[in-house]
């Protein structure tokens, strides 16, 4: 498996191949390297943190090699962020849900969100880990290219918590 | 790993319709549902049909089956009871480090949130994990959480591990239950049919929601016998389109079956066990995929009419049916269906019919527009 590039965000900190690029919040990082997806304002946060994680990977790559790539992700949370706050909208007294935020209870939609952006018609895939184990995900990872052709697997962790404790730790692989 | 095959050696049904992989076929065989309406369950303001399992009797199984049931949820007694009903079949031993279990799951214990919206049973990989330790097995599980395709998925994540040669054995366990959170979601979507589901028909309104768990065991063997069942082809494509919505031109379920006709002949194939949620969307977005792949004439049917949708245990369970039906010469009804409504005619029916075909594929569809297939085949042959 060879690694093409990597990135790294956590809060204050965004390590793009190495280098130090920048110490913004999700949304400053928006407004920084994106600017041009209003789309991104309809996403919850563990969405909106890997789909900039995922621009700055996939910047400047071929469309055709994107068409047959796949994504494989994974994380601990799950979605359980958005899980809790449409559980506050289906109490008894205060019984209003809504399908936009629904939606985001499915933590794939992550990997859905950046299939259309980036029109990536390869695999999407999610898995929830009890932790972070780097070598049980590359092994996933390198399996997946027993049963299917990716052109390069966009892969990694993507956990949301909280604004001061998330990480995206992301890369690009090929066979 | 080049010459290994993956074969199933082991499954389970746990359902409204029964305990046992048997009883469920039989019960589908017989057109049977226990799909009916809902009123004030779960605290919803609104009824739903449904198809639900009775608690009181899974916690009184779990009480006279299990070591400690006290200490699991609903949730967790379900996956532990129906895998262990599948791991006793086959004889494996559970706590060796070459087995594996993997977990399709889309929401496990999210009705704990309701009491307490920090419940740290809320984590996927926490029920994972208690099914794994019941069985002594020490390796991580795998949680496969891709909506409604997980079922499918699990299987697939399940034979690359086996393929990759660490592992001998996987056990895969596809479960969900309803809850206010999930049946209030799909109300707000409008997605669901007051009413028994129609899959492909002209007046399908919408889908049911049900509950169930499953389990199949896959082994990686040298060899396979004329009785096993072996895997033979699997894939997944995202449409890019719409994280809600299904694509109008059927793209991602379109190249998952290409993918798997790659490596077997239609002629093959007995039916298509297709998602049909009875959706107007899914129903329609997979008769444009199975045109365009030139399926048209082969079998297609759809089981939710028997048990709703069971969101992770879906993949799982209609697997283990579509197993049971080749195993008896016919490609199970399609309940609920009367005449076509989708743009393109699909072979489908909802009478029993015979079949001396040898191979399924089983496709699923689902939210963040995701979709998934695998295909099986009876008997030593490639």
């Amino acid at each position: 498996m060879k690694i093409l590039s990597d990135i790294s965000i956590t809060p204050g900190s965004v390590v793009l191949k190495g280098e130090k690029i920048s110490t913004a919040d999700i949304s400053g990082l928006y407004r920084e390297f994106i600017g041009d997806y209003p789309k991104f304002f309809k996403m919850d946060s563990l969405c909106k943190l890997g789909f900039i994680g995922a621009e700055l990977l996939l910047k400047g790559m071929d469309a055709q090699d994107k068409e047959n790539a796949a994504i494989v992700m994974f994380n601990r949370n799950g979605s359980l962020v958005t899980d809790r706050n449409y559980q506050k909208t289906i109490t008894e007294d205060n019984y209003f849900p809504s399908p936009a935020l629904f939606v985001y209870t499915l933590s794939n939609i992550v990997t859905g969100e950046i299939a259309i952006r980036n029109r990536i018609y390869g695999e999407s895939s999610f898995y929830v880990l009890e932790n972070k184990d780097a070598d049980m995900m590359d092994d996933m990872v390198e399996n997946t290219f027993l049963t299917s052709s990716p052109t390069f697997i966009l892969t990694g962790w993507v956990d949301y918590n909280n604004e001061q404790d998330y990480e995206a730790e992301l890369k690009i692989v090929t066979k | 790993m080049g010459d290994k095959v993956i074969i199933k050696i082991a499954d389970n049904i746990i359902s409204p319709l029964g305990f046992g992989s048997d009883c469920n076929f039989k019960a589908v065989l017989a057109g049977n549902s226990m799909l009916c309406r809902h009123e004030d369950s779960f605290g919803l303001p609104e009824p739903f049909c449904g198809s639900l399992l009775d608690r009181d009797e899974i916690s009184d199984l779990a009480k006279k089956e299990l070591i400690d049931a006290d200490r699991y949820t609903f949730f967790e007694k379900l996956c532990i009871l129906s895998a262990k009903s599948a791991i006793e079949e086959c004889g494996i031993p559970a706590g060796e480090k070459d087995v594996i279990f993997v977990l399709s799951t889309t929401k496990g214990n999210v009705e704990c949130l309701s009491d307490d919206v920090s419940d740290p049973r809320c984590y996927l990989a926490s029920s994972a994990g208690k099914v794994a330790e019941y069985f002594g097995n020490k390796n991580t599980p795998i949680v496969v959480s891709n909506a409604c395709i997980s079922g499918v998925c699990a299987q697939i994540a399940a034979i690359r591990e086996l393929l990759g040669g660490k592992y001998g054995y996987a056990v895969v366990t596809g479960c969900d239950i309803l809850s206010k959170f999930i049946i209030s979601g799909f109300q707000s979507f409008k997605a669901l049919s007051p009413v028994m589901c129609r899959p492909y028909d002209k007046t399908r309104i919408g889908l049911n929601l049900g509950e169930a768990a499953g389990t199949i065991v896959l082994k990686a063997a040298d060899s396979s016998d004329e009785d096993d069942w072996q895997y033979v082809s699997s894939s997944i494509h995202n449409d890019a389109n719409h994280i809600s919505g299904p694509s109008r031109t059927g793209e991602g379920s379109y190249r998952v079956l290409s993918d798997i006709l790659k490596e077997i002949d239609s002629d093959d194939i007995g039916f298509v066990n297709a998602h049909g949620t009875a959706t107007a969307y899914n129903d329609e977005m997979e008769s444009i995929a199975i045109h365009r792949a030139g399926l048209d004439d082969v079998c297609v049917n759809g089981l939710k009419g028997y048990y709703g949708h069971t969101l992770g245990a879906a993949g799982v369970i209609e697997t283990i049916l579509s197993m049971k039906a080749v195993d008896n010469g016919v490609v199970l009804a399609t309940k609920g269906f009367e005449s076509t409504g989708t743009s393109y005619r699909l072979n489908i029916s909802n009478q029993v019919r015979d079949t001396d075909k040898t191979a399924f594929i089983k496709i699923l569809s689902g939210f963040g527009g995701s979709n998934a297939g695998i295909a099986y085949r009876k008997g030593g042959k490639k």
